[in-house]
């Protein structure tokens, strides 16, 4: 099998990161992107790395460009990038709302938007848009994260269908709480009690991510699109 | 650079090679790409604007966006022919 094409976006740390390093070790090639560098790069002298927010649509555009013309190709899209605020939604300032969006939602949906439109080329693609339990467990604290992640479900199980006829599946997975920044400022008490509502009971880690990514992107899971799927059995 | 109505035949003829029911280029700037007269379905028509954006922006170094609300909402649709889409791109170009 030649080197396959994988973009992943949020790639500077947490699961982002483990998710690069575990594709760049399986001798794919990896294109990555944040709004600043990563650290960790220098190991891996094959990986590509753009500065770039996820919701600048110019930007984002031009580094498309760039992909398409140098590879001619791109196999797989792994819509990491996220960002978080947990607060009641009565102490929600409106810009933390837009930002949440901006970066999980918009920025979710340009990256498809351009990534099919290189996929399509070679009737072939695969990606993988990032939910959360957040949504379904309604998590109070939450509300903005959540919704900006419903919409992504929502992107999902529709962008399937619009790409499926260009051979391209779209799918999520839907993380539990992983100990990552992402979730450091939340109380232990608290945390302790969303662990209880998961059927198992545990913090997730990344392999339990990077497993269900794996199978979403394998060339057998073609018949496989618009599929949520929620870890811990949630 | 190449002139824009020879981009958009040039990316019909690649796309032609996709398709059973081949869209008839031999009217250049009039030859109907979408709508009445037409044979590329929604499907087809979207991969070929998709085309056609990258092939202009590669050759004028300019990212357009083909489907923005101005051309949806045009009384006379942008994307009839070959000609009329041209026209169209070289406006956004100079935008």
């Amino acid at each position: 099998m030649t080197s396959r094409i994988i973009l992943i976006t949020g790639t500077r740390k947490g699961i982002g990161k483990a998710l690069a390093e575990h594709y760049l070790s399986l001798g794919d090639t990896v294109i990555g992107c944040s709004r600043s560098l990563p650290d960790w790069s220098e190991n891996f002298p094959g990986y590509e790395h753009f500065e770039l927010d996820v919701s600048d649509e110019k930007k984002v555009t031009e580094m498309f460009g760039k992909i398409r013309k140098k590879y001619g190709k791109l196999d797989v899209l792994i819509n990491n990038a996220g960002i978080a605020s947990m607060n009641h939604s009565l102490l929600t300032p409106f810009d933390t709302v837009k930002k949440i969006f901006s970066t999980n939602t918009f920025g979710t949906f340009l990256f498809c938007r351009e990534a099919a439109k290189i996929m399509q080329k070679k009737k072939f693609g695969r990606i993988v848009n990032f939910a959360t339990v957040a949504t379904p467990l309604k998590l109070e604290g939450e509300a903005i994260y959540a919704a900006s992640k419903a919409a992504i479900v929502s992107l999902t199980e529709t962008l399937a269908r619009e790409y499926a006829d260009f051979g391209i599946t779209v799918n999520a997975v839907g993380p539990t709480p992983i100990q990552t920044d992402l979730v450091r400022g939340v109380p232990e008490e608290k945390m302790t009690r969303l662990l209880q509502r998961q059927a198992i009971h545990r913090f997730g880690k990344f392999e339990d991510v990077i497993n269900v990514i794996d199978f979403f992107i394998r060339e057998e899971s073609n018949f496989v699109t618009g599929q949520v799927l929620y870890l811990g059995g949630v | 650079m190449k002139d824009v109505s020879k981009i958009i035949l040039e990316q019909v003829e690649d796309y032609n090679e996709l398709l059973d029911d081949k869209v008839d280029t031999s009217a250049g700037d009039e030859t109907v790409l979408f709508g009445r007269g037409g044979v590329l379905d929604s499907v087809d028509f979207v991969r070929l604007l998709v085309d056609i954006e990258q092939a202009v922006a590669d050759e004028y170094g300019k990212h357009i966006a083909l489907t923005n609300e101005k051309a949806m909402s045009q009384k006379n649709s942008p994307f009839r022919t070959v000609g009329t889409l041209s026209e169209y791109i070289k406006k956004l170009l100079e935008e």
